[in-house]
């Protein structure tokens, strides 16, 4: 059990003193390991958000630099960091913030090759990726090593998020299957998404990640939560596992495979 | 005596109850309906249970049905 000094009992009062949380809930935020997949619109809040509550191990993976466009949403990055990898400029902030933390960075792209080392060391998982391709990878190598993740997609007006607990709740291919076809996909640059809702599901996913390593209240398992900001509707989709699902079903996944990317993708992808 | 027959149909799509006025429906004829301009962007989910494009026309809705339209969102960066 760790100790906290004086500044970390200041630094960490409000969580604290909820009752869901207390010194317990705080060490075991202070103790927790989670990976960022994706330093851009949902990981910029995500990661902000976890180095502030104090989780202890944050590994933060993205395989770009900062580019000028990025800034209007992706709210961990400054002007200044323009063409510096994403992963260092996102250390950079998390560090001002706490400076106790440890920050493990990755500064490359996420294929079957390489995704299960990566997220072997943790405790659970981000996925802020911004195309189909790594969204199922990420969901593949999380159900086959029995990693908890959050799921979060995000377009023009709109968000869903949906937290997965491998092989006991539903995974986003019980839900969604297979990427949809490559070539009619909007998630490229020229689709547009209002920069504040990364923020709004980003801090869900934050919010998630905290609920799930203290224990506390009921993670969106078995739940689809999407929102427009259009109107503000929100609303949560009750889901079940299918026992036939390819990923993590009886005859589930057993080895990883990459997903074939849009050509846009592909395209934009500067560290392949 | 004149018989009129009118099939209406109440369903529950995304979360609001609608009627239509048709005896039978396919998945594919109701997303049509609903303007889903790009149904390989969607997956359906009726009654709880989650259906692949390649099979929305061999599936038909009935009365009290609820049928789910979820978005395939990739973004994130």
């Amino acid at each position: 059990m760790r100790n906290f000094t004086d500044s970390e009992l200041e630094r960490y009062s409000r969580h604290i003193i909820l009752e869901d949380v207390g010194i317990e809930g705080q060490q075991k935020i202070c103790d927790a390991r989670v990976l960022v997949i994706g330093a851009g619109g949902l990981g910029s809040p995500v990661a902000l958000y976890l180095a502030a509550a104090g989780v202890g191990t944050i590994g933060i993976a993205d395989g770009d630099e900062v580019d000028l466009s990025n800034l209007q949403r992706q709210v961990i990055h400054t002007t200044a960091d323009v063409g510096i990898p994403k992963v260092d400029s996102a250390k950079n902030k998390m560090l001002a913030i706490n400076p106790s933390l440890t920050v493990n960075t990755y500064h490359q792209m996420l294929f079957a090759n390489n995704i299960l080392d990566i997220i072997k060391p943790y405790d659970f998982i981000i996925d802020g990726t911004d195309n189909f391709a790594t969204k199922f990878l990420v969901n593949d190598a999380c159900v086959l090593a029995g990693k908890p993740f959050s799921h979060g997609g995000i377009l023009r007006f709109a968000g869903q998020t949906m937290t997965v607990k491998p092989r006991e709740s539903a995974c986003y291919a019980c839900v969604f299957g297979q990427p949809p076809p490559a070539g009619l996909v909007p998630t490229c640059s020229s689709a547009g998404i209002l920069g504040a809702v990364a923020g709004i599901l980003g801090a869900i996913q934050a919010a998630e990640t905290l609920k799930y390593i203290i224990g506390s209240g009921q993670p969106l398992y078995d739940q689809l939560l999407s929102f427009d900001a259009k109107t503000m509707n929100f609303r949560k989709v009750q889901l079940k596992r299918n026992p036939k699902c390819r990923v993590c079903g009886t005859d589930g996944v057993k080895v990883l495979h990459d997903y074939e990317q849009a050509v846009c993708e592909v395209k934009n992808a500067k560290n392949p | 005596m004149l018989i009129i027959s009118i099939n209406i149909m109440k369903l529950t799509i995304n979360g609001e109850l609608k009627e239509v006025a048709k005896a039978t429906l396919t998945v594919t004829e109701l997303l049509k309906l609903e303007n889903v301009t790009m149904p390989d962007m969607v997956t359906v989910q009726l009654n709880d249970e989650f259906m692949r494009p390649h099979q929305y026309p061999g599936i038909t809705v009935s009365d009290g049905d609820t049928i789910n339209f979820l978005y395939f969102m990739g973004g994130g960066q």
